[in-house]
């Protein structure tokens, strides 16, 4: 980014994502200008050639016509239906990280940005990623709404307390780009910021083990599960165990007390340690203490990257709930865990 | 006919008892139920917080002159911008058109003696006295800083400012839009001259119809929504905070549900106006009435849909933004019609260039960037990126002063001698409107690219390579203050000094322009009868032109 030119009037296209953008954007103006142009034209025309030549004149008076109005109702209909269609398909685009995405998770907080990698490195308004690869991000924060927006992406997406966001890309030059907050939080809001480093893939690795050292997020999990909180004296199977199974849980439809069902996905694990009775499995009794106040957020992220990793094969996901669909194509077993030893 | 015919173009009303000079008391002012008397209470007072807003406008743009939050703490920037946004929004584009302008003309218009409820008239106006009052003490003892969009839950839970008093006032004075809401409609149902059919009410009239029909059906949702801001607040009951058990989206759906048609309650009107420039000026029928006129309904009932398109990146569904997208693709089609049909109506007309005209065409030019952003915002792909940017203030200042004080100003220009009886100067007029134009797309149109270039909205400071378009927009904004100002002075001159105004100073059919200038307090001597289409500037509208032809030569030689 950081472009040295004397006045920038145009982003840097940075992530394969971006021309889309672009090509929406310049299509939108291409529509402006075959509409406008005319408009303008007919202004300056009508406003020459009928200027008043006569105080008080009577023109003669037209209604209407009605070829006209429904001419300029049905084009401007089909035009704007392209724009929403085009626009709905780089949404999408936008919104739905691959399969193989690696993962990264984001905790926004008045007024940082803490990232961690799957490998277990920690940055703050700092994150380095490598070039030509899929990267998911999973967001939530401490406190009030934030936006993570790297402009030279062309993506954005609010991190909303008490619920998981993404936002994924595939960065395609080298080169530090700026990360802003882009949702108002407060004092510093225009001090949330920082700088995203797109590395070739050899020197991110070197990054990577240059900066070696904290546990993974699944390890913080592991731990957690078995020893910190305990949870393994309810969860970790066997004939006596009073509470749900979670080998193989992960994305799967799991059946309510009281009817209903829900996807056991990111959220829902999330709501299961917060807020246990709001929804308990079929066969099980509502005996699980809240953990709400005894987790941090990133304690939380660790303890979903190790219920995930419990359920190695669950990349084929049920069919999922609409809204919900594209977080769960995501991959589900921690595999960005044992990718990145492989990828040295 | 023969009632109102006698409007030959040089008559002047200013020595007769008209609603100015009918009583000088303060207390006939104050308990006065005459809705133009209110109308005027309703200019000053609007036209009072349009100058705060304005300073804080200005202390913004002084701000963002350097990349670094020098001129002020980053804490005052975040008051300054939230308390120009609310005063801007809630206090002066909301009342300003229709309680103003729509006051005073809708039941001259359509040939009324009053609106249909007056003390209620009053009321909203007192109403709004005290919202504003509150608002303003609020301000005094150190504003409020979470944005006029007041999300959750940085309002309810960590702010430390006064949201509370705040949310209090703007709670208040929607009650004024309400009543001023439901007063229209009654009035424009059962108070129409008789002959005065619907499809010869003046597009003014329609407007408002339309943005009646919002302030009564939407601005309830807003006052509960701030009523619950305010109970989780105060009892911290969880409704928008997640760690009371709330949810925050849950907020903004019920705030833009609002807050999107309040939008349209802000241009609808300023199209109205515009409409009734481009017919007057150009002495034509307005092209395609009906669907003028229906559009506006359009847009109105359209409006209720669309909110979801100010949440795609917020967490909401993705399916749901596929749907909102899809219906602010639909409703910009009415803004299409209405371009349209404005642009066929000059065509073969008689067009003069008089100050209103030059805000009215001002309008159709800036409108377009307004409107056509606005597609830019609502396709999906293209608002992930952005929302939440300097476009996006770029295209609502577009739409809000290009569109909606553009408008206003026209209006107030076209109808000033009516309401004061006394002529402005034409000169001063024509040159603060190119002023204004020129100052105002100075000091947006730069926002449209830094908003593209990735500039956050509600930064006091920025990276320093936006800052050469900053200059450039905080220059444009220097013009659009001398501009903005200007009518202030050659207003408060006109009062003084100004001409007295003839009843009719541009021979136009209108009912308005049929009364003397000022108007009466009953508006009509006698009570008028409709007996000619609307926007007929022939001889069937019974205008004597031939006398004012003659008098115009008389004048000229």
């Amino acid at each position: 980014m950081q472009d040295s030119s004397f006045v920038q009037l145009f982003p840097q296209q940075a992530s394969t994502f971006a021309w889309q953008v672009d090509a929406l954007f310049g299509y939108l103006i291409l529509v402006s200008l075959v509409f406008s142009v005319p408009i303008i034209l007919a202004l300056f025309y009508f406003s020459i050639r009928y200027r008043e030549r006569e105080k008080y004149a009577v023109p003669k008076e037209i209604h209407g016509s009605m070829v006209l109005e429904t001419l300029w109702s049905i084009i401007p209909f089909f035009v704007s239906m392209s724009v929403f269609v085009t626009g709905a398909i780089v949404y999408f685009n936008q919104y739905t990280p691959p399969d193989d995405s690696m993962e990264i998770y984001v905790v926004g907080k008045q007024w940082m940005w803490k990232l961690q990698h799957s490998t277990g490195q920690r940055e703050i308004n700092e994150l380095h990623v490598p070039a030509g690869r899929n990267i998911k991000l999973t967001m939530t924060t401490e406190d009030v709404l934030h936006s993570f927006y790297i402009p030279a992406f062309r993506t954005k997406a609010d991190t909303v307390p008490g619920r998981y966001t993404y936002v994924w890309f595939n960065a395609t030059t080298p080169g530090k780009y700026h990360l802003f907050c882009a949702e108002y939080c407060g004092l510093n809001h225009s001090g949330m910021i920082g700088t995203v480093y797109v590395m070739d893939p050899k020197d991110f690795d070197n990054w990577l083990s240059g900066n070696a050292g904290g546990e993974t997020p699944v390890q913080v999990g592991k731990d957690l599960f078995e020893n910190k909180l305990g949870c393994a004296s309810c969860h970790a199977g066997g004939p006596q165990q009073r509470g749900a199974k979670l080998e193989g849980l992960f994305n799967t439809e799991v059946h309510l007390v009281g009817g209903g069902t829900a996807v056991a996905d990111e959220d829902y694990i999330r709501n299961s340690i917060l807020n246990p009775a709001s929804q308990v499995v079929e066969g099980y009794q509502p005996i699980m203490p809240t953990f709400k106040g005894q987790v941090s957020e990133e304690q939380l992220n660790g303890l979903v990257a190790y219920i995930k990793s419990l359920s190695p094969n669950a990349a084929a996901a049920p069919a999922a709930p609409a809204a919900k669909k594209p977080d769960e194509k995501a991959p589900a077993g921690k595999k960005a865990d044992e990718k990145e030893p492989a990828a040295k | 006919m023969e009632t109102v015919g006698a409007i030959e173009a040089g008559s002047y009303g200013t020595a007769k008892l008209n609603y100015l000079n009918n009583g000088s008391t303060l207390k006939s002012w104050l308990l006065t139920k005459d809705h133009k008397r209110i109308a005027i209470m309703y200019l000053i007072s609007v036209s009072a917080f349009f100058l705060m807003g304005g300073l804080y406008a200005a202390a913004i743009r002084l701000e963002l002159l350097t990349p670094a939050s020098d001129l002020f703490e980053t804490g005052t920037y975040n008051k300054v911008f939230t308390q120009h946004g609310i005063l801007m929004v809630f206090f002066f584009l909301i009342p300003s058109i229709p309680a103003v302008l729509g006051n005073f003309l809708i039941p001259i218009m359509i040939g009324a003696k009053d609106l249909a409820l007056p003390r209620i008239n009053l009321l909203s106006l007192y109403i709004y006295w005290i919202g504003g009052a509150i608002t303003l003490w609020a301000l005094m003892q150190g504003g409020v800083d979470t944005g006029w969009t007041f999300y959750t839950p940085y309002s309810t839970t960590f702010s430390n400012t006064y949201v509370l008093a705040v949310g209090v006032g703007i709670f208040i004075n929607g009650f004024s839009s309400i009543l001023t809401g439901v007063n229209f409609l009654v009035t424009i149902h059962t108070m129409r001259a008789p002959g005065m059919t619907w499809f010869r009410l003046p597009l003014f009239v329609w407007s408002h119809y339309a943005v009646s029909l919002i302030f009564v059906l939407g601005t309830p949702v807003v006052a509960i929504t701030l009523l619950l801001v305010a109970i989780e607040r105060v009892a911290h009951v969880g409704i928008f905070d997640p760690a009371l058990g709330g949810d925050p989206i849950l907020f903004q759906h019920m705030f833009w549900f609002y807050s999107h048609p309040a939008v349209y309650i802000m241009v609808l009107p300023g199209m109205g106006i515009v409409s009734e420039l481009l017919a007057n000026f150009a002495r034509k029928r307005i092209f395609g009435y009906e669907f003028v006129a229906f559009s506006s309904i359009g847009i109105a009932v359209f409006g209720f849909l669309v909110w979801g398109h100010h949440m795609f990146v917020s967490g909401q569904s993705m399916y749901a933004s596929l749907v909102f997208s899809f219906l602010t693709m639909v409703v910009a089609i009415p803004s299409a019609i209405k371009m349209f049909n404005w642009t066929a109506t000059l065509y073969q007309g008689s067009i003069s260039f008089d100050t209103p005209m030059l805000y009215g065409l001002a309008f159709m030019g800036l409108f377009l960037i307004g409107g056509f952003t606005g597609l830019y915002l609502g396709a999906l792909g293209l608002d992930v990126h952005l929302t939440d940017t300097y476009f996006v203030i770029g295209h609502f200042h577009y739409v809000m002063v290009g569109g909606q004080v553009i408008a206003y100003l026209g209006g107030l220009h076209y109808w000033w001698p009516k309401m004061t009886g006394k002529m402005y100067s034409e000169f001063w007029g024509r040159v603060a409107a190119m002023l204004i134009f020129v100052g105002f797309n100075l000091t947006f149109f730069p926002q449209l690219i830094l908003g593209y270039l990735g500039m956050p909205r509600r930064y006091a400071a920025y990276p320093p390579e936006f800052q050469v378009l900053n200059i450039f927009s905080t220059a444009g904004a220097s013009v659009l203050g001398v501009g903005l100002t200007m009518p202030l002075f050659y207003f408060l001159h006109s009062l003084v000094k100004g001409k007295p105004a003839p009843d009719n100073p541009w021979l136009l059919p209108g009912l308005e322009w049929r009364t003397s200038s000022p108007p009466p307090t009953e508006n009509f001597d006698t009570p008028p009868v409709v007996t000619w289409e609307i926007y007929d500037f022939g001889d069937e509208s019974g205008l004597d032109l031939e006398a004012a032809k003659r008098e115009a030569a008389t004048i000229n030689a």
